[in-house]
C-alpha cells in the first residue's frame, strides 16, 4: 500500500538539523489547514459554527507559526517564519495531501477536520512526552487546542450521520471522496522514518490503535458503517500535492509576493 | 440546514470562581450539549468565562413590562431595606 516515493529536493537542500523537515511539515499542514477553515469565515452555515471554524483556524495558525519560527532557526540560514510561510512554492510545502483539499460543503469540511484531529491530537501526545524540549512545549499548548477540535468534529460527525437524511447523504459522499487521503497521516516519509529510528517523532504505528478506537466509537455513534481503508494517495509530504494548493498558495502569499518585506 | 428551526438559549458565563452566573446573550443550536459548545465558541474566546449554563429560552419566563409600576415603584422608598447601614470591610470584595 505505501510504495516508497522519491523525495523531492527542497532548496536550500542541505541542513544539518534532521528536524527541520519535520518541523517545518508540521508548520506546514497546520497554516494550510487554517488557511482552508479561514476560508468559512462569514460563509458558516450559522454564526455559531462560522465562529467555531475561525477559532479552530486562530488555533492552528498559532501553532503553525510556533513550529515556522523553531523551524527557522533550526535551519539557522536567516530565514524568518515570514520567508517560510510566504516565499516557497507549492512542491516545497511539505502539508499531506488531506490539509489542502477544498472546503467543499460542511460534511467535508467535517470530515477533513475529523480525519485530521483524531490524527493530530494522538501526534501531539506523543511529542508532548518527546526529547525536543521546544516541540514537546509546543505539543503542550497546542494539545488543550486539539482536544477540543477533536470533541467539535467528533460530535458534528455523529450529528450529521445520526441527523437528516441529507445530512447523512452528504457525510457519505464526504467519507467517500476523503477517506483515501487518511492514510498518508500516519505512513511515514524517508525523514519521519529517520526521527522516529531516532526517537524525536512518535512511531505512527503505535498510534494507530487510539486513533482506530476513537474512530470506531464516533462512527458507531454515527450510525455510519466503518467504510473499507482504500488505497492510501501520499504524496503531500514528499512534496507532490495536488493542483489545490497551488490556487491555495496564490492567494495565501499574494501579499508578500505582490509588495516583498510588507509589513503592518 | 434552516437556522430557524435550531431553539434559542439563553447563555450565562461565570467569569471567575466565586462570582455569579451572569447572562451575556443568546443562540441558536439543536439541543443542550450543541449549546454549550456553541457558547464556548462565541462568548468564551476572550478569556470571560469558566463556567457555562446554557438553559432554552422558552423556559424563561418574565415579568411583564405592563406590570412594571405595582411591581417595582414600591420599593423606591423603602431606603431601610437596604443593608447600607453597615461598613463592609475593605477585604470583601464583589458585595
Amino acid at each position: 500500500m505505501s510504495v516508497p516515493q522519491p523525495e523531492i529536493a527542497v532548496a536550500p537542500a542541505a541542513t544539518a538539523n534532521p528536524l527541520f523537515p519535520f518541523v517545518l511539515q508540521l508548520a506546514d499542514t497546520s497554516l494550510i489547514l487554517a488557511h482552508r477553515l479561514s476560508e468559512w469565515c462569514g460563509h458558516g452555515p450559522v454564526l455559531e459554527q462560522d465562529l467555531a471554524l475561525a477559532n479552530i483556524a486562530l488555533d492552528l495558525l498559532g501553532e503553525a507559526r510556533s513550529y515556522y519560527q523553531y523551524a527557522a532557526e533550526l535551519e539557522g540560514q536567516g530565514r524568518t517564519e515570514d520567508d517560510l510561510a510566504y516565499l516557497r512554492p507549492a512542491v516545497e510545502y511539505r502539508n499531506p495531501l488531506l490539509v489542502e483539499q477544498p472546503n467543499g460543503d460542511f460534511a467535508h469540511t467535517i470530515v477533513r477536520q475529523f480525519l485530521f484531529d483524531n490524527f493530530h491530537y494522538q501526534l501531539l501526545k506523543g511529542l508532548k512526552e518527546g526529547p525536543d524540549a521546544r516541540l514537546a512545549s509546543i505539543a503542550e499548548k497546542s494539545l488543550k487546542e486539539a482536544t477540543y477540535h477533536l470533541k467539535w468534529s467528533s460530535e458534528w460527525m455523529i450529528r450529521l450521520g445520526d441527523g437528516t437524511a441529507e445530512s447523512r447523504q452528504r457525510l457519505d459522499k464526504a467519507i467517500a471522496k476523503l477517506w483515501r487521503f487518511a492514510g498518508e497521516l500516519t505512513t511515514p516519509t524517508t525523514t519521519e522514518t529517520q526521527l522516529q529510528e531516532l526517537g524525536l517523532v512518535p512511531d505512527y504505528a503505535a498510534l494507530l490503535p487510539a486513533m482506530q478506537a476513537h474512530l470506531a466509537h464516533v462512527l458507531a455513534e454515527a450510525t455510519v458503517p466503518e467504510p473499507a481503508t482504500p488505497f492510501a494517495q501520499l504524496g503531500g509530504k514528499s512534496g507532490r500535492h495536488s493542483e489545490h494548493l497551488g490556487y491555495l498558495l496564490t492567494e495565501l502569499q499574494y501579499m508578500q509576493r505582490t509588495y516583498p518585506g510588507l509589513t503592518w | 440546514m434552516n437556522n430557524s428551526e435550531w431553539p434559542l438559549w439563553e447563555v450565562f458565563i461565570r467569569s471567575k470562581q466565586g462570582l455569579d452566573h451572569k447572562h451575556v446573550g443568546s443562540l441558536h443550536a439543536a439541543d443542550a450539549a450543541m449549546a454549550v459548545q456553541n457558547a464556548r465558541d462565541v462568548y468564551t474566546r476572550r478569556l470571560e468565562g469558566v463556567s457555562i449554563w446554557v438553559v432554552e429560552s422558552k423556559h424563561i419566563h418574565a415579568s411583564n413590562p405592563d406590570e412594571a409600576a405595582e411591581f417595582f415603584d414600591p420599593a423606591a422608598d423603602k431606603v431601610y431595606r437596604h443593608p447600607t447601614f453597615y461598613d463592609v470591610p475593605d477585604s470583601i470584595k464583589h458585595m
